[in-house]
């Protein structure tokens, strides 16, 4: 195991799938950061600092900096996979998928089903997202409610520097494509990962965050964490909650949230998206469907409101999820009788 | 370069059997009998086959809604092309995808695409793929062609990839087909370069050719051209308008108003690239009269099986709706 931040476990993680496999390409915007200018290559090296170091150890063959064309990325990424390559595709902000939707889901997510099965679809396209910045409404929002309702694509949301590397390393090994929604406000994270370079978190497994028979509590990517706060909060008022951290939106551990609530019969799901279809409408309708008769008290949905990603801090503050709002969340649905 | 006698009947029966394959399709479809949205390359068949001769299977290309004729230029196979029209779990894509989205992935074939403009992207990457790869033995690059046609030229995609290819120097060919209507519009309105479409390509930095495009001869001489070019290492792309026509509406069922007054009869008098093909070898005594008509029976009954193969091939099952996907909720 070795302690590292977030940002440094998905950088890891692709210089080491760089050095394992020839066939693993990095390109997007500034990836390299510097080109063209007197600075030169790597003068930046990523926004995020996920990608510093490749182009010196891998050329520009495999770092592709890009010029600011979200399209283009996209579809390069899945020309280049068609061809036999496995793309690791930055864009910048999730909140650029609307310029290049068509890519990802009239393309990258079809070929394989559209094409009968006859090719394969490598491509992971990291998408670093939500909200905490204070980056305003065009560059905090979450995309993972869009994403996770297309057929084709795999939807990761790592809430730790285990998971960003674990999963990743599945996501770049994967034949499919896998969308990889890293947060953020998660990326100066430190945390434990482990040092084998095979280490991968297979997809479609939940992480049990905290145990407990009172209340499950279902959240993915930043807002785990949230959930984790809360639930150790209500610990000490003796209230014992099930974490289920997703760690991946599809494929969905129906399972793991379905047995938790067989013996909480009381569900808070946590959603960084907007209130109507998003990941929380969407475990809810599942619960109902399938766990009804477990089910104690009303399901409970903490989301931002139905409104744009608001500047100031007040009010990104008020429009997000916390701790204290779940906790309330879990009395409320304990209330119930 | 003069084509020998081989290159010649291989080039001929190419064209000829997608433009059987093609007005087969546009007496088929009035019965029916295919489902769907068809869009026919009647017309451009001196394009596909005028690119395609050159390539190898390490060669890549990407097409568009307009696909048939460019998958079957390929190398795909005409059974699996017909019966994946036909809906068919024997088509080449198991039904899945129907007259816009064949692939071969197998035949470097990587796509047609529903999405008008939205192939160029895919084609930079596979472009940049060959790059990766590297030369072959004796120096030369793997390319990628983007066919596009000239309403594809004015998708803001299509101008993404063309700087992208330019700046990464990718091996990419982007192949413009100005067949003068983007669906139902001319592109003298369409087209703000006052229907030039070339020279928007070389504004973004590439050489780039123009041609007749229904002319065999001239597609295939530039497309040597070309193809010595791009597939010198560090040159980057390239880019060549084709002028040619489309004998059949923008898709199956178009009522063409949009046609002046015997335009469609003037253009298959005049414009017709087989017709042309047969004059100038003819002409030249390359190939003789009974040699093209030879090919004409032989393309005629290649397509008259594919049709009668797709009628009693396989019918998808409801089960098979399933197939390929990784889960299912």
């Amino acid at each position: 195991m070795a302690k590292m931040m977030y940002r440094d476990a998905i950088r890891n993680t692709i210089f080491q799938e760089m050095q394992r496999d020839s066939r693993v390409v990095v390109l997007g915007e500034d990836v390299v950061g510097g080109m063209g200018t007197a600075g030169g290559p790597e003068a930046i090296g990523g926004i995020w600092s996920t990608s510093t170091g490749l182009y010196d150890a891998f050329g520009p063959d495999r770092v592709i900096d890009t010029p600011i064309s979200e399209s283009a990325i996209m579809g390069a990424a899945g020309g280049l996979a068609l061809a036999g390559k496995r793309p690791v595709a930055e864009i910048m902000f999730a909140d650029f998928i609307g310029v290049c939707m068509d890519q990802l889901w009239n393309q990258i997510a079809k070929f394989r089903y559209m094409f009968g099965g006859k090719s394969i679809c490598p491509a992971v396209i990291r998408m670093p997202m939500g909200a905490g910045y204070n980056a305003a409404a065009q560059h905090s929002q979450v995309i993972h409610q869009f994403v996770t309702g297309m057929p084709g694509l795999k939807v990761l949301m790592p809430s730790n520097p285990a998971d960003a590397c674990g999963l990743l390393r599945q996501a770049i090994r994967d034949d499919d494509p896998v969308v990889f929604l890293e947060h953020k406000f998660l990326y100066a994270m430190s945390g434990e990962v482990p040092d084998d370079p095979d280490f991968v978190i297979p997809l479609g497994h939940a992480r049990l965050a905290r145990a407990g028979e009172d209340v499950t509590i279902v959240a993915s990517g930043m807002m785990v964490g949230y959930a984790e706060t809360a639930a150790d909060d209500l610990a000490q008022d003796g209230i014992g909650c099930d974490v289920i951290d997703l760690r991946t939106a599809s494929p969905l551990d129906e399972e793991a949230i379905l047995d938790s609530v067989e013996v909480t019969g009381r569900l808070v799901v946590v959603d960084e998206a907007p209130p109507r279809c998003n990941l929380a409408t969407d475990i809810a309708a599942l619960v109902a469907s399938k766990a009804f008769a477990s089910l104690k008290a009303p399901i409970e949905m903490v989301t931002p409101p139905h409104t744009p990603v608001p500047f100031a801090r007040e009010l990104e503050s008020a429009y997000l999820p916390s701790p204290a709002k779940v906790a309330a969340a879990v009395r409320k649905t304990l209330e119930y009788r | 370069m003069q084509l020998n006698r081989d290159a010649l009947t291989r080039a001929y029966r190419q064209m000829k059997l997608i433009r059987e394959f093609e007005e087969r399709l546009h007496e088929e479809i009035q019965t029916g009998e295919i489902a769907g949205f068809t869009h026919l390359y009647c017309g451009q068949e001196a394009v596909a086959v005028g690119v395609c001769e050159h390539l190898t299977e390490r060669d890549k290309i990407v097409s568009t809604h307009r696909g048939h004729g460019h998958c079957l230029a390929k190398g795909c196979d005409v059974d699996g092309m017909m019966k994946e029209i036909w809906g068919s779990l024997e088509g080449l894509c198991n039904g899945k995808a129907g007259s816009m989205h064949i692939a071969d992935i197998d035949k470097g074939m990587l796509g047609a695409n529903g999405i008008v403009g939205a192939g160029a992207p895919i084609a930079v990457g596979a472009a940049l793929s060959n790059k990766i790869d590297g030369p072959d033995a004796e120096g030369k690059l793997a390319v990628a062609i983007g066919f596009s046609g000239d309403g594809a030229c004015n998708q803001g995609t299509t101008f993404e990839a063309m700087n992208l290819a330019v700046v990464t120097k990718a091996p990419a060919i982007f192949v413009f087909e100005n067949n003068h209507y983007s669906e139902h519009t001319g592109v003298d309105y369409a087209v703000g370069t006052a229907g030039d479409i070339a020279s928007r390509a070389e504004a973004f930095g590439m050489k780039v050719w123009r041609a007749d495009g229904t002319d065999f001869f001239a597609v295939h001489d530039c497309m040597r051209e070309m193809l010595d070019y791009v597939r010198v290492p560090g040159n980057g792309p390239a880019a060549v308008e084709f002028d040619t026509e489309r004998f059949f509406g923008h898709f199956e069922g178009d009522p063409q108003r949009y046609r002046g007054e015997g335009e469609l009869e003037r253009l298959r008098e005049t414009r017709d690239c087989l017709k042309k093909f047969r004059a100038s070898v003819t002409g030249a005594k390359l190939l003789s009269d009974s040699d093209i008509d030879a090919i004409d029976t032989d393309a005629l009954a290649a397509i008259e099986n594919a049709v009668q193969a797709s009628r009693s091939a396989a019918r998808p099952k409801p089960e098979n709706v399933l197939d390929n996907v990784y889960i299912s909720y």
